[in-house]
């Protein structure tokens, strides 16, 4: 019955394209797009449903409906009925095991609008997954089966969606076709939603019964639900307000993206407007350096614009010569955007290796890349009923709210303002992998309230007492490479050069200063940081440091290199092979930890990894210690 | 003021290249001279204006398009005031690599092989492609930005998140990044995309009496004395047009009057049958085709 209706509709749209080519074309010009995430568990319908729309939007062809109707015969899950649930799941891997694996977006069209929807899994992965398609949704569309009704996943698919900021939800309650079509159903399922949305900060939804496999109020209000006064999935998805739209009332906004500068007559900026509008003429200022002056030209292809809006590209230019590169924001003059270095946000964790409170990440949020660490977690989300639990870490799919603290201050809102320049995604600084994604509830206000003292005796006045330059001789290598030994020795024969040092060794700041902390990933990651930040202080205090530590990973020797000045951070190889370490076994660590009694140790079950230009290696099994020593001293007062 | 679904989608691919341009070494454009490519170009100009884009254009060649493919790639690069670079498999080249006796082999050694030369050959480290997610089923799963190892190689279960208008394009070296600006674009959006701006595209897209012969239930167009007929075939003239545009001897037309930008627009709204299917590439290996060329580096 709903077939023929649907047909029907089509049909219509055929006949304007046969009769008006140049009408057709012109309401296509002035449709709207709407981006849309489908969320659901594995048997929930959502392929089907996605298949159902473009298979109703004619957005498949002939050839496809064939291969299809083949596909369906032999792997389809629906006997001899198409399976459309086979349109959508694209990969190779996936169509073998019957499961989505990733995030796929399907495209169609009605006369108002166009549609981009984001499928994502509803399995394991659906954290990481989900949360990248709701990022650029408007809408999302909850599907729970009317035989199951709400479910954990459906309450955990509803908070995600709540907490990337979407406002547009719709409850399909699919499958009405397995409980009759029954008013009862659906009522009971609505109420049990209604109770939890409203728990969760979810103030709105529409309610839609439907059958995506039969095409219940898909397209047209079915008969089979004359209790449904509408709308259809369809209908609604093609009126609702698109909040894009929204973000044109509010104060402008533009990230830079590149400084446009052909010739020396031509400076523009190029960005995507996130916010608000902009005229020639406009007082601006610009972010984080808060130097203000005015709009004198929007630039494109097509002529200059008396007017751009949020969501459009354009190239701004500036009446004054102020400077203004790649990460500044742009905003309106009497609004501007905050600019900090201590946020708190909640993380999102999308990589397999947890995430290390206290390791320097890539923070790139709006057009700015900066360095950042991460706290321990204040507390971590449970997806499921959303309870706060006491986490050390944040592991792949789990969800936190830490505090974040940036290298320099970068402009930015709170997400729930602005998307674009409150969320930001964590890149590692190894793998360049996109490890973590963000959204920023507020600046810290100790970010605002701790200044810089300024004192008057300077680190060059204390290097110049001292008559030395200020260093950092930092040795690195696995456990009984020989650090320590060769360290004693560096720092007796610069004592006797009169040179002002002193040795910071692992063993024994562990004693003291670092005394509350373990050998997991995290702890020796605020270990180095620790270190680093002693060390700084000695070199501000004109000293040669000369440490001793395993400091097993890249990212927090180059953290501490990047505390210091230029050229004072001496990064030292240690080079021992791990069975040479062993043999050696000084300590008797390494007995301990093949035996299983010590934990985390590196070069048995805890990496190290090598520096990869180091200022200098030594191999300890071609030198001795005196050797070495007389070495680096060498190498670093030539 | 809401912003039609096209302005959107412009903003959105513009946004991309500039994000690339600021981030990357050497980008570079591929340029295949189709309608993708000549919508990818009209949008670089825009993102870039007043100053031409700042990377070369580059063509993957294999001798094997239609000729007025390559009249206008030259006036086109022209017209936008950027390089054009041309590369040739120099081995395909010298092997007599070609579509009518090597069947899969030609597009693995012209294409896969010869962009993977190119890019290595120059340098680059970012190279957009006018792919689109709605063309083909592995597409619709692929980043905007995607990441290939040092040997050019696509791991689909290992791509990055890809989250509001954040991309991640850093790499270590020698890995490099595939861009795909018009991502979310749709057929019928380059359509009218090329219709409202009046975009410049090659004759072939609109129907003309060519000689064409018909083969393996494809109609192919006889556009050089190259092309070997079989016994029995005859070039007959026939008003054709072609919706993909690739090497003349793989590419089927399709029997049509359209004439104008909006006769082609109209028939293709109303046809029955995808994009890709007058090309052979996607049929090899099952449903699986362009999934498995793609780990293999293809575009």
């Amino acid at each position: 019955m709903s077939e023929a209706l649907d047909t029907e509709a089509v049909y219509r749209t055929d006949a304007l394209i046969a009769e008006d080519i140049e009408k057709y074309l012109d309401v296509h010009q002035h449709k709207t797009m709407l981006r849309f995430i489908t969320c659901g568990s594995v048997d929930d319908g959502k392929s089907t449903l996605i298949g159902r729309l473009l298979y109703d939007s004619k957005m498949i062809f002939e050839d496809q409906l064939a291969a299809l109707e083949a596909d369906s015969k032999k792997v389809g899950t629906q006997g001899q009925e198409i399976d459309f649930a086979l349109l959508v799941d694209g990969l190779a891997a996936e169509r073998e095991q019957g499961i989505t694996i990733d995030v796929a977006y399907r495209f169609f069209a009605t006369e108002k609008r166009k549609f981009i929807v984001a499928d994502t899994p509803g399995h394991e992965q659906y954290t990481r997954n989900m949360v990248t398609g709701a990022s650029t949704a408007d809408l999302a569309v909850i599907l729970v089966d009317a035989r199951k009704g709400v479910l954990t996943q459906t309450k955990r698919h509803s908070y995600l969606a709540h907490l990337i900021g979407i406002r547009n939800i719709v409850l399909a309650v699919n499958k009405m076709d397995l409980v009759g079509y029954s008013r009862e159903v659906f009522d009971k399922i609505v109420a049990d939603y209604r109770a939890f949305a409203a728990s969760i900060g979810i103030a709105d939804f529409v309610a839609l019964p439907i059958s995506g496999f039969k095409g219940d109020n898909i397209t047209s209000l079915s008969p089979n639900t004359p209790w449904h006064a509408g709308p259809t999935l369809m209908a609604h998805l093609e009126t609702v307000e698109i909040e894009a739209s929204a973000d044109a009332e509010k104060p402008f906004r533009m990230a830079v993206q590149w400084v446009n500068r052909p010739n020396l007559d031509f400076r523009g900026f190029s960005g995507l407007i996130s916010a608000g509008k902009v005229r020639p003429g406009d007082a601006i200022r610009v972010l984080p350096s808060g130097k203000t002056s005015t709009i004198s030209r929007i630039v494109t292809l097509d002529g200059d614009l008396k007017e751009a809006v949020a969501g459009q590209s354009v190239t701004l230019c500036l009446a004054d010569e102020i400077d203004c590169s790649r990460g500044d924001v742009i905003a309106a003059a009497d609004a501007p955007v905050q600019a900090a270095d201590q946020f708190e946000a909640v993380i999102v964790w999308m990589d397999e290796q947890p995430m290390l409170p206290g390791r320097p990440y890539w923070l790139k949020l709006g057009t700015q890349t900066v360095s950042a660490t991460v706290t321990e977690p204040k507390y971590q989300v449970n997806v499921n009923n959303m309870d706060h639990l006491a986490a050390k870490t944040l592991e792949l799919n789990a969800i936190g709210a830490c505090n974040i603290a940036t290298d320099r201050r970068i402009p930015f809102e709170p997400y729930a303002e602005n998307r674009d320049l409150g969320g930001f995604i964590l890149i590692d600084k190894m793998t360049n992998a996109t490890v973590g994604a963000g959204m920023i509830h507020f600046a810290l206000r100790r970010a605002d309230n701790v200044h810089w003292q300024s004192t008057d005796i300077s680190r060059e006045h204390h290097a110049a007492m001292k008559n030395q330059k200020p260093a950092v001789v930092w040795l690195t290598g696995l456990s009984g490479a020989g650090k320590s030994t060769i360290a004693n020795l560096v720092e007796k024969k610069l004592a006797r050069m009169n040179r002002h040092t002193f040795l910071l060794d692992g063993d024994n700041v562990r004693h003291g200063l670092n005394k509350d902390l373990g050998f997991t990933a995290a702890d020796r990651v605020e270990n180095i940081r620790r270190v680093g930040e002693v060390a700084k202080l000695m070199t501000d205090a004109g000293l040669i440091v000369v440490t001793a530590f395993i400091s097993p990973f890249r990212a927090e020797r180059d953290m501490v290199r990047g505390m210091m000045q230029p050229g004072e951070f001496f990064e030292v190889f240690i080079d021992t092979p791990l069975a040479e370490a062993e043999r050696r076994d000084v300590k008797g660590l390494y007995k301990k930890a093949r035996a299983g009694q010590l934990k985390n140790f590196t070069g048995i079950d805890s990496p190290y990894e090598a520096p990869v230009a180091p200022e200098m290696r030594i191999d300890t099994t071609a030198m001795t210690p005196e050797e070495a020593a007389d070495a680096i001293i060498r190498a670093l007062i030539p | 003021m809401s912003l039609t679904h096209l302005e959107r989608l412009e903003a959105e691919s513009i946004h991309i290249m500039r994000e690339v341009v600021a981030e990357a070494e050497r980008p570079v454009m591929l340029y295949s001279v189709g309608k993708d490519s000549a919508v990818m170009l009209h949008l670089a100009r825009k993102a870039f204006f007043p100053a031409p884009p700042p990377f070369p254009l580059l063509h993957v060649d294999t001798t094997w398009k239609f000729r007025a493919m390559y009249e206008l790639r030259d006036e086109a690069a022209r017209d936008a005031g950027m390089e054009l670079l041309v590369h040739h498999n120099p081995e395909a080249q010298e092997k007599g690599i070609n579509p009518f006796d090597h069947g899969a082999l030609h597009t693995d050694m012209w294409k896969t092989e010869g962009l993977k030369q190119a890019l290595d050959k120059w340098g680059f480290d970012a190279a957009f492609g006018g792919a689109r997610r709605d063309e083909e089923k592995s597409r619709a799963k692929e980043r905007i930005f995607s990441f290939r190892s040092a040997n050019h190689r696509w791991d689909p279960k290992n791509q990055r998140p890809e989250l509001w208008h954040l991309y991640n394009a850093r790499k270590n070296k020698g890995e490099s990044m595939r861009v795909f600006p018009i991502s979310n674009w749709t057929e019928l959006d380059i359509w009218q995309y090329i219709h409202l701006e009046g975009i410049r595209i090659v004759p072939l897209y609109f129907a003309a009496p060519r000689p064409t012969v018909e083969r393996d239930g494809l109609l192919l167009m006889v556009d050089d004395d190259r092309f070997p007929l079989r016994p029995g075939e005859t070039p007959q003239m026939r008003s054709v047009r072609f919706r993909t545009l690739g090497c003349y001897p793989l590419t089927g037309a399709v029997e049509s009057t359209a004439t104008t930008l909006p006769e082609v627009i109209q028939e293709t709204l109303l046809t029955t049958t995808s994009e890709r299917q007058g090309r052979a590439i996607d049929k090899d290996a099952g449903g699986a085709g362009m999934e498995k060329k793609k780990q293999e580096g293809y575009f």
